[in-house]
């Protein structure tokens, strides 16, 4: 029994295949957007990359480009195909192709809904790539005469500035790190020497933050150090006080970020593979129809379209007695030779 | 003699007004194009208002809009006019209206070198604006409690992070403004009455500056308070610093940016202009040829386009001599249709003078 058999006249066999023509150039240009998006996603993520501690997160732009890129030539062929599906005589050229071509067709296909769900589920990674970056980038941001780190105070400020951030969580991270570098503290000085003995590491922290962390909105010019300490400022109170600098924490920045471009280009692949099944589905039903007619005379005959010849159970059977057959197929001559060789012995010995 | 004078056949004549037609909804295009870009430097203009002292700024990029919209109109017509030139009959329509539309266009591109020549030109004046208007921002930097200046902070914050400049020629400007509300200064503290003390007007100054002229590219966390006392930092020197503060004044960061605006869209206008210029040629080629087809009689045969019957010199003096005629209409002439009463007495019996 043919799985979802539909028959086709003359005339819907026309239109079906004028329709796929239509789709498959729509199709066409969802291809080039998708893999335009996977371009766009991944200059973005390579723009901050500084900030992750790895790339493992690259697998989504990664897998758009390609998909993309397969999609234009599946969708190309498809309109190919249906171009010679209404010509008898140039139909038959395309029948070893055809095969291949809807095993790679769905593959890719399948690929693109990886991607999607890839969108949606490596929220986790990023964020925790994102910590790891983060935490790395405010311990190094001192380190600017160190080859490698030197550039890691300029990334975290213009980060902090652009992104409207402070700190991994919140601004109470740079509290609990040296920020500020050795080499100019005054190592004679009283205060710097009461710092450095405070805490079992030696290290120089301050209840400040650098000037990056400053909102631009406060109707007060920044404060950025002795930020706990109320009665340092005048009229000030740190625990009521949120225009001062930024209340969000940079992972959390990024992350909502990048996430909302990715949910976006979720949802826009995810109507691209909802066309690009539409239009694998059009020429396989093409494409059974068209075969139904090679060797017949009169071409304006009704004729029957499927997607499987036999039911689905009954295809796998099939297609993994071909596999097998193919694979064990030395043991298969081997075990056939010794028996044959045995079986010649055999009856040798009761002769002699 | 006729000035650049060009013989045309018929076929050739078909090909110069389709040419023409093609060329003139390109010009509608580069009309939108003009519009865009003028448009585009008023939002410009726009968003930095508050910074600019309220002048002439807006004149070139209303200049713009206007001379933009009026390309699309007159193209427009002339695309319409050259696809009726193909056939004689329905040139005869246009045939009145093809000189003034010439003479109008003609105009019309003056406007546009104009329009450029101004792009260039508004230089001066966008410095003066810039100047009044960033030192008035400065001066009002603290006013975050005053209505109509709430905003201010945020803009010269915004300007000098998004733009790298810190005050109107340099960080020193903010030496000499108070940038601190005075409802963040402790007036009971000695040294706040000291610096309020030191100077005339009782402002509270001091050699410090705002965040936002902060250079993120310095090796060493920004020094922003004391920045000209060597020794309150470690290891600083504030002559050799050039990393720690962003070195290049707000007005001439800001006129840079909108020259450079200014220069890429007169250079545009330019090209368009001379454009404008090579159609309205084609169409003065095209009135000419279709007129001498008329005067001639036969719309299959040859004639002759040219951009003036006479030349220069007897053009000028025929249009002079029309509008110095235009100025005797009232006054007697020797036409011998008009019955002048003579000046002598004649006795109407006899004829006789008396």
């Amino acid at each position: 029994m043919a799985l979802l058999k539909i028959k086709f006249t003359f005339q819907s066999r026309v239109r079906l295949a004028q329709g796929l023509w239509l789709l498959s150039w729509l199709a066409v240009i969802a291809a080039t957007l998708t893999f335009s998006m996977g371009v766009f996603l991944k200059a973005e993520l390579h723009k901050r990359s500084e900030v992750m501690d790895n790339t493992e997160i690259h697998a989504v732009p990664n897998t758009l480009i390609v998909v993309g890129l397969a999609s234009l030539g599946i969708n190309f062929f498809a309109g190919r195909i249906c171009q010679d599906a209404l010509d008898t005589t140039r139909f038959p050229r395309w029948k070893s192709f055809l095969q291949p071509y809807f095993i790679l067709s769905l593959f890719f296909t399948l690929l693109m809904l990886v991607a999607v769900i890839m969108s949606y589920a490596m929220k986790g990674n990023l964020e925790e790539s994102l910590k790891i970056g983060l935490k790395n980038g405010i311990r190094f941001y001192k380190d600017t005469d160190i080859p490698g780190r030197c550039f890691q105070k300029e990334t975290i400020d213009r980060l902090q500035m652009d992104f409207r951030c402070c700190g991994n969580n919140n601004y109470k991270d740079w509290f609990e790190v040296q920020w500020i570098s050795n080499r100019f503290l005054d190592f004679t000085s009283k205060e710097v020497k009461d710092r450095i003995k405070s805490n079992v590491d030696g290290r120089y922290l301050i209840d400040g933050v650098p000037f990056s962390c400053c909102n631009p909105e406060s109707p007060r010019p920044c404060i950025q150090h002795q930020l706990t300490n109320n009665s340092a400022h005048y009229n000030y109170e740190y625990q009521t006080e949120e225009l001062n600098l930024f209340n969000r924490g940079c992972r959390e920045a990024l992350v909502s970020y990048y996430m909302g471009i990715m949910n976006s280009i979720g949802a826009g692949v995810l109507s691209v593979f909802i066309l690009q099944m539409s239009v694998l589905v059009s020429v396989r039903y093409l494409q059974t129809a068209t075969e139904a007619l090679v060797g017949q005379e009169n071409t304006e005959i009704e004729t029957e379209g499927y997607l499987l010849e036999k039911e689905v159970k009954e295809t796998i059977k099939e297609k993994m007695d071909t596999i097998l057959k193919f694979l064990p197929i030395n043991q298969v001559d081997a075990a056939a030779g010794q028996g044959s060789a045995e079986v010649g012995e055999k009856p040798a010995t009761p002769a002699s | 003699m006729a000035v650049l004078k060009v013989t045309f056949t018929k076929t050739k004549r078909d090909k110069l007004a389709q040419v023409l037609w093609i060329l003139n909804w390109v010009s509608v295009v580069t009309g939108m194009i003009l519009l865009s870009l003028g448009l585009f430097l008023k939002v410009e203009i726009q968003q930095r208002r508050e910074l600019m002292s309220d002048r002439e700024v807006h004149s070139v990029p209303n200049m713009l809009i206007a001379v933009g919209l009026i390309a699309c109109g007159i193209n427009f017509l002339g695309g319409k006019i050259c696809y009726d030139c193909v056939d004689t009959a329905k040139f005869l329509r246009w045939k009145l209206l093809m000189l003034p539309y010439i003479i109008c266009t003609f105009f019309f591109t003056f406007l546009l070198l104009v329009g450029a020549l101004m792009c260039y030109c508004m230089r001066n004046e966008l410095e003066e604006s810039l100047f009044v208007g960033l030192r008035d921002a400065m001066r009002y930097y603290k006013d975050t409690d005053t209505p109509g200046r709430c905003f201010l902070k945020r803009t010269v914050d915004m300007l000098q992070i998004q733009f790298q400049c810190c005050g109107n020629d340099g960080f020193q400007d903010w030496f000499y403004v108070q940038w601190i509300g005075n409802r963040y200064l402790d007036m009971s503290s000695a040294e706040v009455t000291d610096r309020l003390r030191s100077n005339v007007e009782g402002k509270y100054l001091m050699d410090s500056v705002p965040f936002s002229c902060c250079n993120p590219s310095s090796p060493r966390p920004c020094i922003q308070q004391q920045v000209t006392n060597n020794p309150a930092h470690f290891n600083y020197d504030y002559q050799e610093e050039e990393l720690n503060l962003w070195m290049r004044g707000c007005r001439q960061a800001l006129l840079e940016y909108y020259t450079h605006i200014m220069q890429s869209i007169g250079l545009t206008v330019l090209i368009i202009w001379l454009f404008e210029l090579s159609v309205l040629t084609g169409v003065r080629y095209l009135q000419t040829a279709m007129e001498n087809v008329l005067r001639q009689g036969d719309p299959d045969s040859e004639s002759d386009g040219w951009l003036l019957e006479n030349s220069f010199a007897e053009t000028a003096r025929y249009n002079f001599n029309i509008i110095k005629n235009l100025g005797k209409c009232y006054q007697v002439d020797d036409d011998p249709n008009i019955d002048v009463p003579s000046t002598a007495q004649h006795d109407p019996q006899t004829g006789e003078h008396l």
